[in-house]
């Protein structure tokens, strides 16, 4: 395929890389994005920076309820089941 | 029986560890997603705890036409909702239903040449650099993703928290943010962009 680099701006791939790991992009503005990733190395390095910033935000560990939360929470919890 | 009924049956038997394990697994979910419309973390406590309440009372009438977890936030917004508008909270829906109003840009505009440069408009101006993998993996790189999350805007960190830490799917959490398709991907693409940005400026100066 013959698509040319100029079609779409550094700047302007920046604001699809979400929707192109989303696969919400339409097929040309797929490949558009696609070709300019494979000619442009800054480019190629930011997409990897999103991934690797999704992978990393993945093992943070989940919140947990504080031990208050689930007390009152399971008195309520048997307040309920006497009711 | 799927685990789901078997789940609702548990509850409605009064099973304890049902319960608790039900609270584990959704009640800081759902305290976040409160935060979107509540002003302080305890209001956003209290409208998590009235939501349990809310299932609770719900429940003999839950008919399982959307998923458990569906239905529990639904309640949850429908609390939240409430006690925003009487603390006179109005603005932060505007942020849910139309995030593309206010325009935002994933990375700065002087990173790049200009859109009118001659020979090459809207090139990086300063390329991003891979970023070493033995400084990702520490504990302080974990430290400093955490916070660039707690400082996004109470919408985009929900979206983030839901989608990338809990792993929810993008229609589960349009479902519980009750939020468009495009929406919730302008969301999750400006925390996403943010947190990347934070990671990169820290790892420039590692």
């Amino acid at each position: 395929m013959n698509v040319d680099v100029e079609q779409l701006s550094c700047q302007e791939l920046v604001e699809l890389v979400t929707d192109y790991l989303e696969g919400a992009l339409l097929e040309a503005d797929r490949a558009r994005f696609e070709a300019h990733i494979a000619r442009c190395d800054a480019c190629k390095i930011y997409l990897a920076q999103m991934r690797e910033t999704i992978e990393l935000v993945g093992h943070l560990s989940t919140d947990s309820v504080s031990p208050e939360a689930e007390r009152a929470l399971l008195d309520a919890f048997r307040g309920w089941l006497s009711a | 029986m799927s685990s789901e009924e078997q789940l609702l049956d548990a509850l409605r038997a009064g099973d304890e560890g049902a319960f608790a394990a039900l609270v584990r697994e959704y009640h800081p979910s759902l305290v976040r997603v409160a935060r979107i419309y509540v002003s302080t973390q305890a209001a956003a406590e209290e409208v998590a705890q009235e939501t349990w309440l809310g299932v609770l009372n719900g429940l003999p009438r839950f008919e399982g036409r959307s998923s458990l977890k569906t239905w529990i936030f639904r309640i949850l917004s429908n609390i939240a909702k409430t006690r925003a508008v009487r603390d006179g909270r109005t603005l932060p829906f505007s942020a849910l239903q139309d995030p593309g109003r206010v325009p935002e840009s994933a990375v700065d505009a002087d990173r790049f040449l200009d859109p009118e440069h001659p020979r090459w408009p809207g090139h990086w101006a300063l390329k991003p650099e891979p970023w070493p993998e033995d400084a990702l993996l520490s504990a302080e790189t974990r430290e400093r993703l955490a916070e660039a999350i707690e400082a996004l805007p109470a919408t985009q960190r929900a979206v983030i928290s839901l989608r990338d830490i809990e792993g929810w799917s993008s229609d589960e959490v349009r479902n519980a943010l009750d939020l468009s398709e495009t929406n919730q991907r302008v969301l999750l693409h400006r925390a996403r962009s943010k947190v990347r940005a934070a990671l990169e400026s820290y790892l420039d100066q590692a």
